[in-house]
């Protein structure tokens, strides 16, 4: 039964995690008088992707094309740990949480060295912003999930999100978990490449830092590396998702509609973010970031007082 | 225990027979090289041979010396340290011996290569002493034989200054090692280890003494100022062995000094996780700033030996404020750190050298496009890299990811003990272990990208070529030991237990060994996602080449926005790629930048040089060296040569002690 439900939750991340970006557009396109795109656009994007060919450069090597594979494998191997909608993940073990970060930082190594691996000036510039800002979110989302496990002592992100609850809140816990809500949406924002901090729609290649590693990118590869950009989406918004609106209905399928509801209401709100504000100013991306560790410090401090 | 006499002995005879024969090269690199490999490989079986019975191994020699006897025994503690510094002494022999000869003089390679297997030996006579004065004698034994390999080069002035700096920083150290066997072996009247006591209260201060005395060995930040001198001035395999176990040996001497102090009090176990955080997140700062691969590999040497230090420091409160899983698996983290680091950190400074061997360089800037000349060394550094970031499926994450375990399982406890400072503890292990991890995937980026991708940035680059045979096997062998060690994590687990219970104070011990399966579960869970890491990227990898057959396009040049003829020198260096880092953490790192911008309407010069200087190095050790310089000159003044003078200051002093005495 638990493996089951492990893998119910693994097949919807792979199926729906690209409509989150769809949720997205729409959104934008409301703000902008458009009508904006087909709900399926992403997935007809990818499959387009898929059956193109694909351009290496010369100065490329093997770790060029590792670097999307080993992207999408570590994504995917971190889906099996992250559960939604309070239904436990495919695998559970006390510290699951460190190395879904980590995979995830595997994923970032690979992607920054087949940047690099190009000798491209703009692909540079990106991996060299992607490291800092990376490295200034991963204490930031460590910490908040610690704050989580000392407030629901559980060490394992199943028994984490098992235990936050819709009455965690009125808890003595609750302003903690209102302030790792807001350090995990700054996480979130920043590791999938969003406004405030980068811009996935501007036309200059200078002002990109996501989007810039991938210019050499073609065909399957680039649908690969698209394809883990969305179900990382997917990952960090279950982990905000389970702190910001824990809503439990007593019954498990409505619980994991609520999950797969709320995600929709996160997307909606990057849509909303991405329309009312402009992208920071480089210099202050890190301040941002730092601020989130800030917040989610504090978070500690109030949770074990 | 005969097993290792034996390995010492064929260590000592390497060592003389490569001096005889230093009028033979060659002949004196084999013997050398022969006498490491089989005077390690005997070394290694000993300590195995330990860590399987349980039982440790000692003998006494029966010889006279003051203030206690020659005793050396092998308990799991020692074995632990004896299995990675063997492998690696043995390894960069394996390595050293065409390294050698193709890139040193041939007059200093036999005196080399004794050198080289006496700081083999006395290393492993330092984890077995047991007796003061013997470990002092061995360790004293290991300080000047690795000067002397780092002056292999002496005809370079820095390669001098760097020996110097070197010699000073360890007879600092030495002398808190002199009065802390001192002060242990006081009320006992001998130096041996099972019979030093510690007087009520001293504890404190004997272990600041030894955080200082061997904390200058192992680099602890500030202390570590001696690392980025010597690591680039010794050859490449010495650096492995320096960098990789040598400074382990001050690791093993501060844990093997907890385990005469009973009953520290808990500020040591924050001193040493405060000095932990300074030194991982200093060193892997000023690393980001270096152009010289070997001075960066040296700055993360002091980040590792900050993350071991966390381990040690979270293992100390575990002991002192009575939580067993913090004590455990702070340990265990530490102590697994201690050989990751051997294996991945050796595995760096090899491939280093070889890229020095194979280029002429070690300025990253100056480097790029290695991997398609020299693909051998390019792949196992990429993994040594790849490992020295903590990243999954690697060693370094297992050990990391013990100390985060060992914070974390006490902190879910739902009945944590209200008298620890629980934020703080989070903050200082779990932020700062995520914020080391994330600069090192920085660095490790920077330097592999800069170094083995991209185009050749100069003419010594475009013209490399790969390491030899032997070079390329050592290199080999140690990424697939990094492998073996991450693939097989929870069989460390018990091969670990047995150590650090020997650090554990006796009252905790049955407690401490309670958080073995109480933590296999994670471990083995953590294993599997490895394999299934592998196994997916493998299975990805072969669709992928099934797949891309059709519309293949090959050949063309970088996408560079239009422009037509990018050159080389358009890429991104590897300074202006750490640059935002250094820039946001400026005030620590203090750079130093000269800019000479274009001027006028047809600039016909411009210029841009950075240099980031040790802090400590600079503002402390700097200003009190001159000071000490300056009292020395003007002591000078009683010293002019005058016979008279002389005989004039011994009958002074001869007065003045006739009145102290009779008066």
């Amino acid at each position: 039964m638990l493996a089951i439900s492990g893998i119910v939750q693994i097949v919807l991340a792979l199926v729906l995690a690209p409509l989150l970006q769809s949720i997205i557009n729409r959104t934008k396109a409301v703000f902008a008088g458009r009508r904006g795109q087909p709900w399926l656009q992403p997935y007809r994007e990818l499959w387009k992707l898929v059956q193109k060919g694909t351009v290496y450069s010369r100065t490329t090597t093997a770790v060029f094309v590792a670097g999307p594979i080993v992207g999408i494998a570590a994504v995917g191997l971190a889906l099996a740990l992250v559960p939604i909608g309070g239904w436990p993940a495919l695998l559970s073990f006390p510290g699951d949480f460190l190395l879904v970060a980590y995979l995830l930082g595997v994923g970032r190594f690979f992607l920054v060295s087949a940047a690099l691996d190009t000798g491209s000036s703009f692909e540079g510039m990106g991996a060299s912003r992607e490291v800092l800002f990376s490295a200034l979110a991963e204490p930031a989302l460590l910490l908040s999930l610690t704050a989580l496990a000392a407030a629901s002592h559980s060490a394992s992100l199943t028994g984490i999100y098992a235990a936050i609850d819709s009455g965690m809140p009125a808890t003595a816990a609750g302003p903690a978990i209102f302030l790792i809500t807001g350090a995990m949406f700054v996480v979130f924002l920043a590791e999938n490449a969003r406004i405030p901090v980068d811009d996935p729609n501007t036309h200059l290649e200078l002002t990109m830092i996501h989007e810039v590693m991938v210019l050499d990118h073609s065909g399957p590869d680039f649908a690969l590396i698209q394809y883990a950009a969305q179900l990382k989406m997917w990952l960090l918004g279950s982990l905000l998702l389970g702190a910001a609106a824990p809503f439990r209905f007593g019954s498990a399928w409505l619980d994991l509609l609520a999950g797969l509801v709320g995600l929709g209401a996160i997307a909606v709100l990057v849509g909303i973010v991405e329309s009312s504000m402009a992208r920071l100013r480089l210099v202050r991306v890190p301040q941002f970031l730092i601020a989130a560790s800030i917040l989610s410090i504090v978070a500690l401090f109030l949770v074990m007082r | 225990m005969w097993l290792f006499a034996a390995g010492l002995t064929v260590l000592s005879a390497g060592a003389l027979l490569s001096l005889l024969l230093s009028k033979a090269p060659r002949l004196a690199s084999w013997t050398g090289s022969a006498g490491a490999v089989g005077g390690c490989l005997l070394a290694i079986a000993a300590a195995i041979g330990v860590l399987w019975s349980g039982e440790s191994a000692g003998a006494t020699l029966a010889w006279e010396v003051p203030l206690g006897s020659l005793a050396v025994e092998i308990d799991p503690l020692a074995a632990v340290f004896i299995i990675p510094i063997a492998l690696v002494v043995l390894i960069a022999a394996v390595y050293g011996a065409p390294y050698m000869q193709g890139s040193y003089h041939a007059s200093t390679v036999g005196p080399s290569w004794f050198f080289f297997n006496l700081l083999a030996a006395t290393m492993l006579l330092v984890v077995a002493a047991r007796s003061g004065l013997l470990f002092l004698v061995a360790w004293e034994g290991m300080s000047l034989a690795s000067f002397f390999l780092v002056l292999t080069d002496h005809r370079q002035e820095s390669v001098r200054r760097a020996g110097w700096i070197y010699l000073v920083a360890m007879h600092l150290g030495t002398a808190c090692l002199l009065v802390l066997f001192l002060l242990l072996g006081r009320s006992s009247g001998s130096l041996e280890f099972d019979q030093f006591a510690v007087e009520p209260g001293l504890a404190g201060v004997l272990f600041v003494l030894a955080l200082i005395g061997f904390g200058t060995k192992a680099g602890f930040m500030p202390l570590h100022v001696w690392l980025p001198e010597a690591h680039p001035a010794a050859p490449s395999h010495v650096s492995a062995v320096m960098s990789g176990v040598m400074i382990k040996t001050g690791i093993y001497g501060l844990l093997r000094t907890v385990t005469f102090l009973p009953e520290l009090p808990s500020w040591c176990g924050w001193t040493l996780l405060a000095v932990g955080v300074l030194s991982g997140i200093g060193g892997v700062l000023f690393a980001l700033a270096q152009h010289d691969v070997k001075s960066l590999l040296a700055y993360h040497s002091v980040e590792n030996i900050g993350i071991i230090g966390i381990g040690a420091g979270v293992g100390l409160l575990g002991i002192s404020y009575d939580i067993p899983a913090m004590a455990f698996l702070g340990f265990a983290g530490a102590l697994l750190h201690v050989l990751n680091h051997a294996l991945f950190k050796s595995l760096l400074f090899l491939g280093a050298g070889a890229v020095q061997h194979g280029t002429g360089t070690r300025d990253i800037d100056r480097l790029g496009g290695l991997l398609k000349t020299m693909p051998i060394t390019g792949g196992t550094f990429f993994v040594g890299a790849c490992a020295i970031s903590g990243l999954p499926p690697l060693n370094g994450f297992v050990s990391e990811w013990m100390i985060y375990l060992g914070v974390l399982l006490s902190v879910a406890e739902p009945a944590r003990d209200a008298n620890v400072a629980w934020a703080p503890l989070c903050v200082l292990v779990i932020g700062s272990l995520a914020l080391i991890g994330g600069l090192a995937s920085a660095c490790f980026t920077k330097a592999f990208g800069c170094m083995f991708l991209g185009e050749p940035r100069s003419e010594q680059a475009r013209h490399s070529h790969e390491a030899g045979r032997p070079m390329r096997a050592a290199m080999v062998t140690l990424a697939a030991a990094c492998f073996v060690v991450a693939l097989s994590g929870p069989v460390f687990l018990f091969l670990l237990r047995p150590a650090v219970l020997t650090i554990v104070p006796p009252g905790a011990r049955e407690a401490a060994a309670a958080v073995v399966p109480q933590s296999l579960g994670p471990l083995v869970g953590v294993c599997v996602i490895f394999w299934a890491t592998l196994a997916a990227v493998g299975l990805l990898s072969w669709g992928r080449r099934k797949m891309s057959s059709a519309g293949k396009v090959d050949g063309v040049p970088t996408w560079d926005c239009g422009y037509a003829a990018p050159t080389p020198r358009m890429q991104y260096t590897a300074s202006s790629y750490a640059s935002p880092l250094v820039i946001l953490f400026r005030l620590l790192l203090r750079p130093r930048i000269t800019l000479h911008p274009p001027v006028g309407l047809f600039p016909k010069q411009a210029g841009f040089e950075s240099e980031t200087p040790d802090l400590f190095a600079q503002y402390v050790f700097g200003p009190t060296f001159a000071g000490v310089a300056w009292i020395a000159s003007k002591l000078r003044r009683f010293q002019h040569g005058r016979i008279q003078l002389y005989v004039l200051y011994i009958a002074l002093t001869i007065l003045v002690l006739l009145i102290w005495k009779l008066g």
